[in-house]
């Protein structure tokens, strides 16, 4: 019961939430992409309840919407980890074996190309096209942190390092 | 300069006033540029590249001379301009032409022979005429899984060529986007969202997605076998109830003029198929203006909600329960004609055939796709929990039917309809084309009402193919003039914007009348594939024209329904027993639109 309440709430504070976004959007159907990045700022993937909470509202098919989130390779509908590292595939990084790396990650962290989000929402592996830092080969950015000439294990480590802060409780 | 614009296609000089496009030009002149993507009723997506030509453009240089810039255009998109050149079929065109064929081929799952729409299939027809004979390219696409959620449509993404055809035509006509394009490149489809079933969305199965697919991507739910089935089961007795729209395109199947009236042929062919109980959708069409305009002139009189819409389109029905359920008071409460005379049929039948209710099968013959829909509704069903109506079958399926049996269709000789449900009047027949439906019922209320005999039954005001017409009829009731004012709308797009103008009072309207089709139910999507406006047109002046021949034009005439009121409904329209069996009930659809 005291479950139910609290997943209650917390759906009415999500969509409180949501709506405070179309508000801050003047609920202009033509701002739809600003919309969906503020709610994937927000929650880090764009919801199924979220993508219709917006169509209803605007009255936007929801149709519509899900061609636009489907179109745009910046948004997910999946859940996002805690952790986004992602991982250079461009030419440079290619040929400085990042793939040794990627394997690592996979490894490490049970994941694969069609799984790339740990089940407990800690982490998720992306593979990006170039970051601009070709010099520094291979790459690896973890939340926000470059690391440059990375290695399996540099990345092992850094996992480590993180999976025991969380453990810390920080 | 002068008036007259003019441009040459392959050195053939054609004039051109309105036309949008050089394709619409260049058809004037007798030459058929291939398209997929091209509809003329839609906006214009230039996506498929089939219609490229070379299009040189004049322009004056500095001294007055004409100098040509010559491109390769896609002639959908391209305005016409006076003094243009266009050149359709070049050595570079053709080479590209094959190319796009070749790489759609590809990416498609070629099982033709078997196809629904083999023989109606627009990549078939350009891939012979283009004279593509082997596809140099691998196909890369996984198999995708085929959407047969959907009681009227089944998708099949793997026959998919992203002309957008159908996400046009679901969003500009019908306003509902049950589909979209979703993913980028390679990946890109067309499917509901979350890429779900096409049940579990908006759709409200107009079909009108399947009449513009150029391919077999989306077809009509084929349902032949069931009736095939039930004419040979010894212990069924199967009774047939044919739509006014059939009549008046079938024949386009076998080689006739759109337009023509073949509902005796039609009555024939099925009689040498083996069906033994033939009758006409058009007595319950009769019968629903009785109950409909008696409805009607009851909420007038008793200050019931207004304005009434009609109920006749159960596309139209879907689309309200789901976006304007606000609105569902002011539906009338009569069922369809199909929903009508199959309920009907059932109680009335067993005892005049001399068969048991549970062994009576009832096929009906319909120019729509959303009646499969209908017919498998639960509140249309027996009390023992059989439907009323046990199979939906499209005038397509009828020609299939017809064709598979060798008959020789164009020599048939008429045949009439069996008694007692067989017997419709032109008022009934009308009920095909938009507008149909509201003359029907101002033939009936008028001389409801005012007591005296319509001598000019031509409300040619709710005719033609407008998307919205609207009418005001002065009635003179008791001495005094009562005006109704009447709105007639196809396009469930058009109609949600109706009801948004009279919800903000900006629109005096008692009674509306709304289809989905363009033109009605004659450009129902179970219709033969490939309509063009001429042939709405044409269907719909073949409809009128056997209006004004008729020996019955008006519903209150048919005798046959008065006889019918006696026996079974209670004597009188909106009677207890007529409620019963001809009335239903409508209910908000919890969808996310």
């Amino acid at each position: 019961m005291q479950e139910t309440i609290e997943k209650t709430q917390e759906m009415i504070a999500h969509e409180n939430a949501v709506r405070q976004i179309l508000e801050q959007n003047n609920n202009d159907p033509s701002r739809l992409i600003p919309i969906l990045q503020q709610i994937q700022d927000m929650d880090k993937y764009l919801s199924k309840e979220a993508i219709m909470q917006v169509a209803v509202e605007l009255d936007i098919p929801v149709s519509h919407i899900y061609g636009v989130a489907t179109f745009y390779a910046h948004f997910s509908l999946n859940p996002k980890g805690k952790h986004i590292i992602r991982l250079c595939d461009g030419t440079a990084c290619h040929v400085k074996k990042s793939h040794g790396i990627l394997n690592k990650l996979y490894s490490k962290l049970g994941l694969s190309d069609e799984n790339r989000t740990t089940k407990d929402l800690l982490f998720t592996v992306e593979i990006v096209s170039c970051l601009g830092a070709c010099g520094l080969a291979p790459v690896m950015v973890l939340d926000e942190h470059v690391h440059g000439q990375c290695t399996p294990e540099m990345a092992e480590t850094l996992i480590d390092e993180i999976i025991a802060n969380e453990k810390a409780g920080n | 300069m002068s008036d007259v614009k003019k441009l040459t296609v392959n050195g053939i000089e054609v004039e051109f006033t309105t036309e949008r496009n050089i394709l619409e030009v260049a058809r004037k002149a007798g030459i058929k540029i291939p398209t997929f993507c091209y509809q003329s009723e839609l906006s214009i997506y230039g996506a498929c590249r089939m219609c490229v030509c070379e299009v040189a453009t004049p322009a004056k240089d500095r001294e007055g001379n004409v100098t040509y810039r010559t491109m390769l255009m896609a002639a959908c998109s391209t305005a016409p301009m006076d003094g243009m050149i266009v050149k359709t079929d070049t050595a570079d065109i053709r080479a590209m032409r094959k190319v796009a064929v070749e790489l759609l081929l590809a990416n498609h799952t070629v099982d033709c022979p078997n196809c629904v729409r083999s023989a109606d299939c627009e990549l078939q027809d350009v891939a012979r005429r283009l004279g593509v004979t082997k596809v140099r390219y691998r196909q890369n696409d996984k198999p995708q899984p085929i959407d047969d959620s959907s009681p009227s449509i089944v998708r099949d993404p793997n026959k998919c060529i992203l002309c957008g055809n159908c996400v046009r035509v679901c969003r500009e006509l019908q306003g509902v986007s049950a589909i979209d394009f979703e993913n980028r490149g390679s990946n890109a489809k067309v499917a509901p969202a979350f890429d779900g079933k096409l049940n579990d969305s908006a759709c409200v199965n107009c079909g009108q997605c399947a009449a513009v697919c150029p391919t077999g991507a989306i077809t009509v739910k084929q349902d032949i076998q069931k009736v095939w089935d039930a004419l040979y089961d010894k212990t069924k007795t199967v009774a047939i109830q044919i739509a006014p729209a059939v009549r008046m395109a079938l024949g386009e199947e076998f080689g006739l003029a759109p337009g023509t009236n073949v509902e005796g042929k039609m009555v024939a062919a099925l009689r040498l198929m083996g069906f033994q109980h033939i009758y006409d959708t058009n007595f319950t069409a009769d019968l629903t203006i009785w109950e409909e305009a008696t409805e009607f002139k009851n909420r007038v009189l008793n200050g019931g909600v207004l304005p009434m819409f009609t109920s006749c389109c159960p596309a139209w029905v879907k689309y309200a329960e789901t976006f304007c359920p606000d609105m569902l008071p002011n539906l009338s409460t009569c069922r369809s004609p199909q929903a009508m005379f199959s309920s009907l049929a059932k109680k009335v039948l067993p005892a005049e055939l001399g068969c048991e209710q549970k062994d009576l099968f009832m096929v009906s013959i319909m120019p729509c796709t959303a009646k499969k829909m209908e017919a498998g509704l639960e509140k249309f069903n027996e009390e023992d929990g059989t439907p009323e109506t046990d199979a939906v079958i499209t005038t397509s399926e009828l020609a299939r039917m017809i064709k598979s049996m060798g008959i020789d269709f164009a020599a048939l000789e008429p045949s009439t309809f069996d008694k007692p449900l067989g017997f419709g009047t032109s008022a009934g027949l009308i009920f095909g084309t938009s507008g149909g439906v509201m003359e029907a019922a101002l033939r009936y209320a008028y001389e409801d009402l005012t007591g005296t005999k319509l001598e000019d039954i031509n409300f040619t005001a709710v005719r033609g193919m407008d998307e919205v017409k609207t009418a005001s009829v002065t009635l003179n009731v008791n001495g005094q003039d009562v005006t109704v004012n009447v709105a007639v709308v196809y396009g469930l797009r058009k109609a949600g914007e109706l009801v948004k103008k009279i919800k903000a009072g900006e629109m005096d309207v008692q009674f509306v009348e709304v289809m989905a089709c363009p033109g009605g139910c004659i450009s129902g999507a179970g219709q033969p594939i490939g309509v063009t406006r001429a042939k709405r047109v044409a269907r719909q002046d073949g409809t009128y024209a056997t209006d004004a021949t008729a020996a019955v034009q008006k519903s209150q005439d048919n005798t046959t329904v008065a006889d019918c009121y006696q026996a079974t409904l209670g004597g009188q329209p909106n009677s207890h027993e007529a409620h019963h069996l001809l009335h239903t009930i409508y209910v908000k659809r919890d969808i996310v639109k």
